[in-house]
């Protein structure tokens, strides 16, 4: 497939945010039930949901340039019963609404105990709003996921692999930024956001490996043969019917070569795991707000050549069709 | 239920493009239209064709055979371009079985194309809608037209009449006889999309000559009795004859 940095953009930045919004939820979570007793103040969490928000509306932006007709996009909620795009947009609005509130009620400071579960915890609003905005987050990643993952007969994203990708790389970027911000903003919570950004990292690095071995092993299950139905072992296409470009030789197929995808490849492994772990336990070990912030970057930039990578190895059948000019 | 489709017979497509030619110009006028092209008269040429004939060696040389493959949208039974679109743009009609996209809904996210392993959908880059074939919708049913010119314009410019339009959920149609008669297939059946459109084989051709085709045996003056004459310098009646 031809990678559009508008859909590289619009995942890869809304993957941020809700990683962002799960660090800074998980945080307070893991503080009500008192495993982290630093706590950041109320400005820590307001600011930090801003910062997710910030990346959310980013992702939005982006994906508007996909798009041919964007003052139509409103339009594009109304299949939801079948079309995971269009659930991705309902998604999407509903968890930035989250985002926001919950940013507004720390703000505010709306943590009035509303009712207490069991003995001792005790739910206020922020709770609430923070429970809605993580289901609705893995709802989004769910989402997002499923979009690529859905079409049968692209085969390197047909994986449930797909999925957990994309909620562990959102879910490392997210924590890598909430390790720097807090690194800045509340030093205390820093060591427990880097543990856990460093644990996420790991865990999407095996499962990238995963889905990087399951794709190269791959076997197409479409070919020339049944492709135009013709039982010959010795096919070759002599015109695919025009002579220049078309819409079916641009957005199928990534226009590199081989060795290209191969380096890209390697410089987002790099980039996305190796690097950042480096920074990562170096930035714990040190305490230093710019190599933890170093960390967060250097996966951003590595999770832009992941997802050009995850769009260009999707080899769709319909290039069967379009091989040859003459 | 009516399950409008085209059967394309392989055998006789001689690769003209006078099926792409004809598409073009009826659509590109037609409530397709404008297929939008770029740069037509220069060095890179683009445009939007709903049609396409593709050409395809067989074989070995010498040992080869060249198939002339037209493709066009194969309004599949089960669409997998439909579920996707977010906006419902893209749909599929219920009373005769056509896969179609309302441009005024079309935001073109191009995620049907994504979905289509055929590849016969094409954005129209002017536009920034997504086109495809419409079976000519706007001819089948136009009660204007004398009732044998509704017919998609493909078939109308097929000069072999290579193209077959009909009800393929209708047994007793042209198309499903052909279907039936002359083994008619559909593209990558793996996936499960049941392509309406099919297509018909390309056949040996073989032809048996009996004697009686070459000697008219019910002649009655028996003329070919009389070949072949005998050779001038073989003897003739009076060299063998002593009188």
């Amino acid at each position: 497939m031809h990678p559009a940095f508008s859909v590289i953009f619009l995942t890869t930045l809304i993957g941020v945010g809700q990683g962002l919004f799960l660090a800074l939820y998980t945080g307070q979570v893991y503080a009500l039930f008192h495993v982290l007793s630093a706590q950041g103040d109320r400005q820590f969490y307001a600011v930090g949901s801003m910062i997710a928000l910030a990346f959310l509306i980013a992702g939005l932006v982006s994906s508007f340039f996909h798009l041919g007709h964007p003052e139509r996009a409103w339009r594009s909620a109304a299949q939801w019963r079948t079309s995971w795009l269009s659930r991705e947009v309902i998604v999407l609005p509903g968890f930035m609404a989250c985002v926001f509130g919950y940013g507004v009620a720390h703000y505010f400071g709306w943590n009035v105990p509303l009712f207490t579960l069991g003995e001792t915890l005790q739910v206020d609003l922020i709770m609430l709003i923070g429970a809605a905005g993580t289901l609705l987050c893995f709802a989004l990643f769910v989402s997002t996921g499923m979009i690529y993952a859905c079409l049968r007969f692209l085969q390197e994203w047909h994986t449930p692999l797909t999925v957990i990708n994309f909620i562990l790389l959102g879910g490392a970027s997210g924590f890598a930024l909430a390790a720097g911000y807090a690194a800045l903003a509340a030093p205390a919570l820093t060591g427990f956001y880097a543990k856990w950004a460093l644990i996420i990292t790991v865990l999407a690095f095996v499962s990238r490996s995963a889905s990087l071995v399951r794709n190269h092993k791959l076997k197409p299950k479409s070919t020339l043969q049944s492709a135009i139905g013709i039982r010959h072992n010795v096919i070759a296409q002599k015109s695919q019917g025009f002579m220049g470009g078309s819409f079916n030789t641009r957005e199928f197929f990534h226009g590199k070569s081989a060795a290209m995808l191969r380096s890209v490849k390697w410089l987002f492994i790099a980039l996305t795991f190796g690097l950042p772990f480096v920074f990562l336990t170096w930035g714990l070990s040190s305490s230093n707000p710019g190599l933890l912030l170093m960390a967060f970057f250097v996966q951003y930039a590595g999770l832009i050549a992941e997802r050009w990578f995850f769009f260009a190895q999707a080899n769709h059948p319909q290039n069967l069709y379009y091989q040859t000019v003459s | 239920m009516t399950q409008l489709a085209l059967v394309i017979d392989l055998n006789v497509c001689v690769g003209c493009h006078a099926c792409v030619t004809n598409c073009k110009e009826w659509n590109t006028s037609g409530m397709a239209g404008p297929l939008s092209d770029f740069n037509p008269y220069g060095a890179d040429p683009t445009g939007t064709f709903l049609n396409r004939v593709q050409t395809f060696e067989v074989g070995t040389f010498p040992n080869t055979e060249t198939v002339h493959f037209p493709k066009s949208c194969l309004h599949c039974e089960e669409p997998p371009c439909v579920p996707v679109c977010p906006t419902g743009a893209s749909y599929k009609r219920k009373e005769d079985g056509i896969v179609l996209v309302d441009y005024d809904k079309c935001i073109g996210c191009k995620y049907c194309s994504w979905a289509c392993p055929y590849g016969v959908r094409e954005i129209d880059e002017k536009q920034k809608v997504m086109k495809k074939c419409t079976l000519c919708v706007d001819r089948i049913y136009d009660m204007g037209l004398p009732e044998k010119e509704r017919k998609p314009a493909c078939v109308l410019a097929c000069p072999t009449s290579a193209r077959l339009f009909g009800d393929v959920h209708d047994p007793e149609s042209a198309v499903s006889v052909a279907i039936r008669e002359s083994s008619g297939y559909p593209l990558m059946p793996e996936w499960g999309t049941k392509p309406s459109n099919h297509y018909l084989p390309r056949r040996k051709t073989q032809l048996r000559i009996h004697d009686d085709e070459l000697v008219r045996a019910d002649n009655p003056l028996k003329k070919e009795r009389l070949l072949p004459k005998p050779d001038k310098s073989e003897p003739s009646l009076d060299d063998v004859t002593s009188w």
